[in-house]
């Protein structure tokens, strides 16, 4: 088969997985918060939340109505062949799916207000690139909902605030956002880099599992304090009150410059939707994230 | 105060059955819904000011922020996946949706502000949160689509004329009697948030 053929074939698979089922971490952590939440109404929320979860999976339906705008994040090996036709073989794919799965249509010009119908348009679906050594190509189906992603946050700090500023800034940002991102949710932290790098990096540190630990001593010390007080502030499941209101805390960074610190909040629902592959020099695709039959 | 409870209301449902709901109560709704969002109620109140008709008389109904996920097939619609969207983002023409169009029960996700909560003490309606993003269960519930309107919007901005069985669970949050779950929690947090200040290490102002 054609790289293109592969690429498609697999990326319309990734987005079924995706909109379908949660990831193996993020159904343990709705578990968890279940057994956890004392708050009534909270659990009652939570409740809801694994029956969804599982109705979804057994009918094979999206889980959530807004199947998101679709981003891919591809990890390229340099030497692998037939990079160029991996853009068109995503869009494709994503056509695909929007019938095939299906999707909803979530791709509308900003300027007429007119949904294209297929989910794909300008600059959409999104394309993260990054090359890295090897024949093989990894690719991540991201499908994000539009209630988080109002959320998100920038905070150009000055450095006088440092790491208090820091985490001030992100408890704000949760009680600010309060119910409207579907809480429990993750929230990934950029800091640093510049505000474009920031929120780069505050959204890639959502593809973290978040049962996989941070290496950094100093990173996860934060991560863990964070994770703490946001889960302090009562908004809870839904908003409806109660202990559970983040599944986790990731924080990614970059050095930053002497004049700024730039602090970056990506909001993700508790429909935390990923999927990853790789495939390999010689065509054959191994599922990451899910276990496929 | 009455412990809280469950209810199950039924299209069209009276002043007199809002009015024994209390924030925190639970309430499935059997009969018909319709979705509404963003442009769909610019739309309504547009038609409301120059009094014309709406093509579905929403009195009594419980209308649903929801820009549903739908399919054809063998020329009937069917709802595949049907969770609430964020219900702020119609405050601004909330209340007089509510009103002006007799709208008993709005359903949705995260709450609306003050001026929802007072037309709701007006006029006699409920607000029930439906659990964010349990789009199939929500789905499950519905029985059949009865009519789409205004499809020129697009496909999740269109009216959706739903009938419903059991719809729920919904969590009265706000209630005819001036009461807003939402607003309550939020108060509490306000309160955390400067026990979290302290626990950081920023003086409050």
């Amino acid at each position: 088969m054609e790289t293109q053929e592969v690429v498609e074939k697999m990326a319309v698979h990734l987005l079924r997985l995706a909109a379908t089922e949660l990831p193996r971490d993020v159904k343990e952590a709705l578990r968890r918060a279940h057994r956890e939440e004392e708050s009534e109404n909270g659990k009652t929320q939570l409740e809801a939340i694994l029956k969804n979860i599982e109705l979804a999976e057994k009918t094979g339906t999206p889980l959530c109505q807004d199947t998101g705008t679709i981003h891919f994040y591809v990890k390229a090996g340099a030497q692998a062949e037939n990079l160029e036709k991996i853009e068109g073989a995503l869009r494709s794919a994503t056509q695909r799916a929007t019938t095939e799965v299906p999707l909803r249509p979530n791709a509308i010009d900003p300027f007429t207000q007119k949904n294209t119908g297929d989910n794909t348009g300008r600059f959409i679906p999104y394309i993260h690139w990054e090359i890295m050594p090897g024949k093989s190509i990894e690719i991540t189906a991201f499908p994000k909902g539009g209630g988080s992603e109002n959320a998100c946050a920038l905070g150009m700090l000055t450095p006088g605030e440092g790491v208090n500023g820091l985490k001030r800034f992100v408890v704000d940002a949760v009680i600010r956002a309060g119910a409207t991102p579907c809480p429990p949710t993750i929230l990934g932290v950029g800091v640093g880099g510049g505000a474009d790098v920031a929120l780069y990096l505050a959204k890639r540190a959502l593809l973290r599992p978040l049962d996989q630990p941070v290496p950094d001593p100093k990173v996860a010390e934060i991560e863990a304090e964070l994770w703490e007080v946001v889960n302090m502030t009562g908004i809870g499941p839904m908003g409806l009150g109660g202990r559970q209101t983040a599944l986790g805390v990731h924080v990614e960074w970059a050095h930053r410059h002497p004049a700024s610190y730039p602090v970056a909040v990506a909001f993700q629902c508790w429909a935390a939707r990923r999927a990853s592959a790789r495939i390999h020099s010689d065509g054959t695709v191994e599922y990451l994230t899910h276990r496929v039959r | 105060m009455r412990r809280v409870a469950i209810f199950r209301l039924e299209t069209p449902i009276s002043e007199e059955d809002i009015r024994k709901l209390r924030v925190k109560d639970t309430i499935y709704v059997t009969g018909t819904v319709v979705t509404a969002r963003d442009e769909a109620h610019k739309r309504a109140l547009e038609f409301l000011r120059e009094r014309r008709r709406l093509p579905v008389d929403l009195a009594g109904l419980a209308v649903f922020h929801c820009g549903p996920l739908v399919r054809r097939e063998a020329g009937e619609w069917r709802v595949v996946a049907a969770g609430p969207t964020t219900s702020a983002r119609m405050e601004p023409w909330g209340g007089e949706f509510v009103e002006g169009l007799g709208v008993r029960v709005v359903i949705g996700k995260g709450g609306m502000g003050s001026k929802m909560t007072e037309a709701m003490g007006r006029f006699g309606a409920v607000y029930g949160a439906f659990t964010g993003g349990a789009a199939v269960l929500a789905a499950e519930s519905i029985v059949k689509v009865r009519g789409v309107e205004w499809l020129d919007l697009g496909l999740p901005e269109a009216l959706w004329i739903l009938e419903v069985k059991r719809f729920g669970p919904l969590i009265v949050a706000i209630d005819s009697h001036g009461n807003n779950l939402y607003s309550d929690v939020m108060r509490q947090v306000e309160e955390n948030r400067k026990k979290i200040y302290r626990r950081i290490g920023i003086k409050a102002e």
